[in-house]
């Protein structure tokens, strides 16, 4: 039968990752619904949950709170949903806080946490979109060592990522930007409140002074296998006006996505719902926050 | 799977760590497994079984607890992060005044139905009061974002936590007479976790059981030689088959209709039927795999839809029904094809697919052996003697060896009126000798239990210039899956409804129940009135478009009206509230055009529209006799007991109940005790459907209620117009000059009745008759009216529907208790909004509450109720029945605004928003 353990330190549940078959439980908002699944069927749990035993890394103080570094902010791999909508953070953090808002209900977000919802990999992963646009970076610990991914290298397919067997991951990291960097992101889902979304949007502007777009980065979940960027869009942007942002997309920008047709909408649908949400998202950056700073 | 070196400091040893934790400001020490859910730590290990279960994945919050003050889903938590934190439970409220208001608001504000969310309620609501004080109506929807409720609507638990975190005095009781706000007793138990449900009360000793589920739709199987499994599964006592089913492997509705069995015989219909049951202890019969069964499945095509199982090659699935047609249903009067006398015909066809009832409880009981061979059942259910006779048939023993004690019941809606655990539990627990319990997962109760019946439907309403209607012509097909369940309800009911609420001199109605390779479809809130609705509306709306009547208007015209005859030829005498409702209607109607009209003046990619939609409804049995029989005794200290077999299912039929009794009596509804169902104490009072529960049961109680006082003016010696009042502990009967007081001490007992000096039964059975082939007779006693206004947004970019608000006009004859109205037509318009927009049970595919979307508590719209009051004679104080008839009109009024907000009429639901926005794309 599938044990728990329950380490101290980092360097046990290393050490039990290391040891063989066995997979770390974050928040735990996936593995337990994955598990119930599986046992109303009377079926094994699923593949990716692996045959052995969880670690639960609840009892790392390591992998908890968030931390400003030189370049980077450090979000422990610990950090909550809600944790993260509590914390003080630059606006360009904006996003990923309106995403975190959108997480389930507040039972989901007091019990998530950023790094699980990247470790599963799910499609429709509420906080992908909004990281990629952050550019974020995951870290890796083993004891073989450390190392540092972009999340655009993470996550590899549908519930598949980079991460092996003996790796946690400790922290995501948010490179800075200038403070006048905004962010904002939508969510489409069928009803209010847990709700699994139908397409999600997430875009960073980084503006100059006098109103023009510096950087624009904007990606897209649950319309393709892993959240895209869209960097034909983002290229073209640079130097326009961010008032006037929202006329810029078009289908084009979203030919490289490969949604699919599922219970929630079809393929067509949610290709179309990714424009239209792009477009919302990016309308958001024309009003008064924005111009303040162009002023 | 192998062995490996774990680390000393951990758990690795069989020996289960010791858990040290704060609860409910105790501190306690549990061994657990690290990774034990929290909530069955607290419902198993602690025997706190206050917080609930509702699907073991965070998707429905009744779980919900605090700790270290947030709310969390005790079914995701770890025991092991329960290490030193604080964990506050349901049970731990009372003693704390800040939390104590809340339940106290909630008793209160009749926040609380059937109580299965309550304590996940509670939990979020003190989370929110914890961090803000004084929240506004967003703050608290997003703090209860994260728990389902399917009986309220949530308005009234809203306000009750506003009312709560702004210390507002509770209200004062009333005497719980007629047409009163009367707290219902039962809320109390239910806001502080200690009513007991369906997975509650089984005896510690009792043995696990757990089904295993055909994962195919359409196969036959052979199981292998089963011992290995028991050896290599010690823990397991038992695994239970077909051949272990002593009486008929058979259960169903009616009584010469037994198609599906306890346990399958080598075939399976649909995927989710149950195959075997594991009885072991809890561990043991988790931990069995389908892997782990010696089977061997040949897989069948499958026939998904009534066209498949109609068209060739589809299999006989059931001998009786060769065709694979369950029943046709037919209401015929006039000729319906003859349209000469019309000027125009509006016509179109409508579908709907599975709708799944999601009561936040699963299925549960436990059953025992008794003495003499029978069994006792402790069950979720809405219909207690339905129950027993179909336990006593699986088992081969009389009725009266079978004792039903129904739980507190965590909703039902109609797919409580079926059987689930009871009758294998049932073989369990005679088998073995033992007690046994089981609880469905949230999985196998959304794959194995009814569901409402998809319906494929077409329909020509004709009229004439005027607006007033000639014809209507309906045709429906309903999908009954793979058993019967209630299908012949269904079949039955749709075509005496099928025209709508109005005068249409010609009708034609046919249904036909089909089974298919889909789950059974049984009853649920409507008995597929909901569903043919769309359609009578759909046509309203059309016709009103076609001839530029104002749709309101064009129902006012035709609305039935008292001495008209409806299509199955039954003149209506008395109580038809439909214009009432539609009047009181209007103003609300001309504002919210207004509203709209305004709103889309300046609107950019949303536009607003507004919907009408009428119902009716027949309380009780479809032209079938459905009695109900209550008892009152008084005792010799004076005391009054309502022995009352109606099931509560959380509406509140037991209070009703009490207020009839209390005005009936002339005495305070406090003063009465209440025995309610069990088939050993108790009367039959029918099962708890068809809106029968305050007409019928009502009825009988009142009529009980007269039958104590005869018996007591009889003892009196005093005349049939005397009055009778009851004090404490003394009667008095009053005449003109003769005024006598009754000694109940001196009156010689009942015997067999503890105590009880005087009694009266009463029965009710509405006045039906047999329909004839044409459909022809008097169908119900009694029809409910109803119609209601929804006001909505729709983003013309992105599909999206926001419903903002719904006015609903109801009549219910007299409303006993006006809150339990309000709370009935909150609770049924949730539904009926799921309904339109969001709800769709698709096997193998929504199987669980994220996949499956009900409405939260961020989804509802501003509701205003309009009660009206048009008396039913037969009824209690003129009462008749609400329960499904605040859901009929709700979809029908959404796709109404839909259409009236775009022009695009919707004809199948729900109206998902890539639907809604191809439609947009089609009529561009």
């Amino acid at each position: 039968m599938r044990r728990t353990h329950r380490p101290a330190t980092l360097d046990e549940a290393l050490d039990m990752l290391a040891a063989g078959d066995a997979m770390p439980l974050a928040g735990g908002t996936d593995i337990y619904p994955a598990v119930a699944q599986a046992d109303a069927w009377a079926e094994p749990a699923p593949a990716r949950l692996g045959g052995g035993d969880l670690v639960d890394l609840g009892g790392l103080a390591a992998l908890r709170g968030i931390a400003e570094r030189e370049a980077a902010y450090e979000l422990g791999a610990g950090v909550t949903w809600s944790e993260l909508i509590a914390a003080e953070l630059p606006s360009c953090f904006e996003g990923v806080k309106l995403a975190a808002r959108e997480v389930g209900g507040r039972q989901i977000q007091n019990q998530g946490t950023l790094a699980g919802n990247l470790c599963n990999a799910s499609p429709a992963a509420d906080g992908v979109p909004a990281l990629l646009a952050l550019d974020a970076q995951v870290r890796l610990q083993s004891h073989g060592g450390t190392r540092e991914l972009p999340l655009a290298d993470f996550i590899t397919g549908v519930r598949e990522t980079a991460l092996r067997p003996d790796e946690i991951m400790t922290a995501i990291l948010v490179p800075k930007l200038p403070e006048a960097a905004r962010a904002n992101f939508l969510k489409l889902g069928a009803r209010r409140y847990l709700v699994i979304s139908i397409a999600m949007v997430s875009a960073v502007v980084v503006p100059t002074s006098d109103g023009r777009v510096e950087d624009l980065r904007v990606a897209v979940g649950a319309c393709s296998a892993v959240a895209q960027r869209l960097p034909a869009l983002e290229a073209r942007a640079v130097g326009q006006p961010v008032h006037s942002l929202a006329t810029l997309p078009t289908a084009e920008d979203f030919a490289d996505l490969t949604p699919i047709s599922d219970a929630r909408a079809d393929a067509d649908y949610r290709r179309e719902a990714a424009l239209v949400l792009t477009r919302r998202v990016l309308a958001g950056f024309a009003d008064s926050s924005v111009s303040e700073v162009a002023a | 799977m192998t062995a490996y070196p774990l680390p000393k400091t951990d758990s690795a040893s069989d020996e289960r760590p010791r858990i040290a934790f704060t609860l409910n400001g105790q501190a306690v020490s549990v061994e657990a497994d690290p990774g034990r859910r929290t909530s069955e730590l607290l419902r198993e290990d602690l025997g706190l079984t206050g917080t609930k279960v509702g699907c073991d994945a965070g998707d429905c919050g009744a779980c919900t607890v605090l700790l270290d003050g947030q709310q969390v889903c005790a079914c995701l938590t770890p025991a092991a992060r329960l290490e030193g934190a604080e964990l506050v439970t349901v049970e731990g409220l009372a003693g704390d005044p800040r939390y104590a208001k809340l339940q106290a608001a909630f008793q209160a504000g009749g926040a609380v139905q059937c109580g299965i969310c309550t304590p996940g309620m509670l939990m979020a609501a003190a989370e929110l009061l914890d961090r803000n004080p004084a929240p506004d109506q967003a703050a608290v929807e997003d703090a209860l974002g994260g728990v389902l409720c399917r009986c309220t609507g949530y308005k009234k638990i809203v306000t009750s936590v506003l009312a709560a975190a702004a210390s507002q005095p509770v209200e004062v009781e009333s005497d719980g007479g007629v047409g009163q706000r009367f707290t219902r007793p039962d809320a109390v138990a239910k806001t502080e976790g200690t009513a007991v449900y369906g997975a509650d009360g089984a005896p510690a000793d009792a043995l696990s059981l757990r089904v295993l589920r055909a994962p195919h739709p359409h196969a036959e199987f052979r199981l292998g030689n089963l011992d290995g499994v028991m050896l290599r599964h010690p823990g397991l006592v038992s695994i239970l088959t077909a051949k272990d089913i002593q009486g008929t492997n058979g259960f169903g509705i009616y009584p010469d209709v037994k198609d599906q069995p306890v346990l399958a015989e080598g075939y399976v219909r649909y995927r989710g039927e149950a195959v075997l049951a594991l009885v072991g202890t809890a561990e043991a019969v988790a931990a069995v795999t389908w892997q782990d069964i010696p089977i061997t499945w040949s897989i069948l095509p499958v026939f998904d839809s009534p066209a498949a199982a109609l068209g060739p090659g589809a299999p006989v699935f059931h001998v009786k029904h060769s065709k694979n047609i369950l029943i046709e249903g037919l209401v015929e009067r006039g000729d319906a094809t003859a349209e000469e006398t019309a000027d125009l015909a509006v016509e179109g066809a409508w579908s709907t697919g599975f709708v799944e009832h999601a009561y936040i409880e699963p299925e549960a009981g436990w059953a025992r052996p008794l003495s003499d061979g029978g069994v006792e059942v402790a069950v979720t259910t809405q219909t207690p003697y339905m129950d027993r006779d179909e336990v006593a048939l699986v088992l081969g023993v009389a009725p009266e060896q079978v004792r039903i004690r129904p739980t507190v019941c965590g909703g039902g809606f109609g797919g409580k009126l079926d059987h689930s655990v009871a009758p294998v539990l049932g073989v369990a627990a005679k088998t073995l000798g033992r007690a046994v319990r089981c609880t469905y997962s949230r999985g196998e109760s959304m794959a194995a239990t009814t569901k409402r019946h998809p319906a494929e439907m077409t329909a020509r309403l004709t009229a004439k210039d005027d607006g007033t209607l000639v014809s209507f012509d309906f045709s429906g097909d309903f999908d009954t899956g793979a058993y019967a369940s209630w299908g012949p309800t269904v079949a039955g009911r749709v075509p005496v409804h099928a025209s709508g609420p109005y005068r249409v001199p010609r009708v034609r109605a046919k249904s036909r129940a089909i089974y298919t390779n889909n789950p059974p479809a049984g009853a649920f809130r409507g008995f597929g009135v909901p569903q043919a609705a769309l359609v009578h509306e759909g046509l309203m709306d059309a016709l009103a478009q076609r001839l530029g009547i104002d749709p309101l208007e064009l129902r006012l015209k035709n609305a039935l009206r008292v001495g008209d005859t409806t299509p199955t030829g039954q003149v209506l005498e008395h109580s038809v509230g439909l214009v009432d409702c539609l009047d009181a209607l209007k103003p609300r109607w001309a504002a919210l055009r207004a509203e709209a009209d305004a709103f889309n003046r300046t609107a950019i990619h949303e536009r607003m529209g507004l919907g009408v939609a009428c119902m009716w409804y027949g309380c009780g049995n479809t032209a079938l006799s459905n009695p109900s029989s209550m008892r009152v005794a008084l005792r010799r200290d004076g005391r009054v007991t309502l022995y009352n077999g109606a099931q509560e299912i959380g509406q509140g039929s037991s209070i009703v109940m009490q207020q009839i009794l209390a005005e009936t009596l002339g005495i305070a509804a406090q003063k009465i005790e209440v025995t309610t169902s069990d088939t050993d104490l108790t009367l039959d009072a029918g099962k708890t459907s068809a809106s029968r529960q305050t007409f019928v049961s009502g009825r009988a109680t009142q009529l009980a209620g007269d039958a104590l006082k005869a018996q007591l003016r009889r003892i009196a010696n005093a005349g049939e117009d005397a009055e009778v009042r009851f004090h404490d502990g003394a009667i008095e009967v009053i005449e003109p000059g003769n005024r006598r007081r009754i000694d109940l001490a001196a009156l010689p007992a009942i015997p067999g009745q503890d105590g009880e000096v005087a009694e009266g039964v009463g029965t009710f059975d509405p006045p039906t008759t047999s329909l004839d082939a044409q459909g022809q007779g008097t169908a119900y006693a009694t029809y409910a009216f109803g119609a209601q206004i929804a006001q909505l947004t729709v983003d013309l970019e992105l599909g999206t529907v926001q419903v903002r608000r719904i006015v609903a006009a109801h009549d219910v004859g007299r409303a006993i208790n006006p809150e339990l109205v309000e709370g009935q037509i909150h609770g049924g318009i949730a539904q009926g909004l799921g309904m339109a927009l969001m709800e769709e049970y698709l096997p193998g595919r929504t199987e669980n509450l994220h996949d499956y979307l009900i409405p939260t508590v961020g989804d509802m719209p501003e509701i205003e109720t309009l009660l009206i009051e048009s008396p039913e004679p037969l009824g209690p104080f003129g009462a008749k029945g609400v329960g499904e008839p605040a859901l009929v009109p709700t979809a029908p009024a959404i796709l109404g605004a839909i259409d009236d907000a775009t022009g695009v009429r919707l004809t199948r639901i729900p109206a998902l928003p890539h639907r809604v926005l191809a439609a947009l794309k089609a009529k561009q």
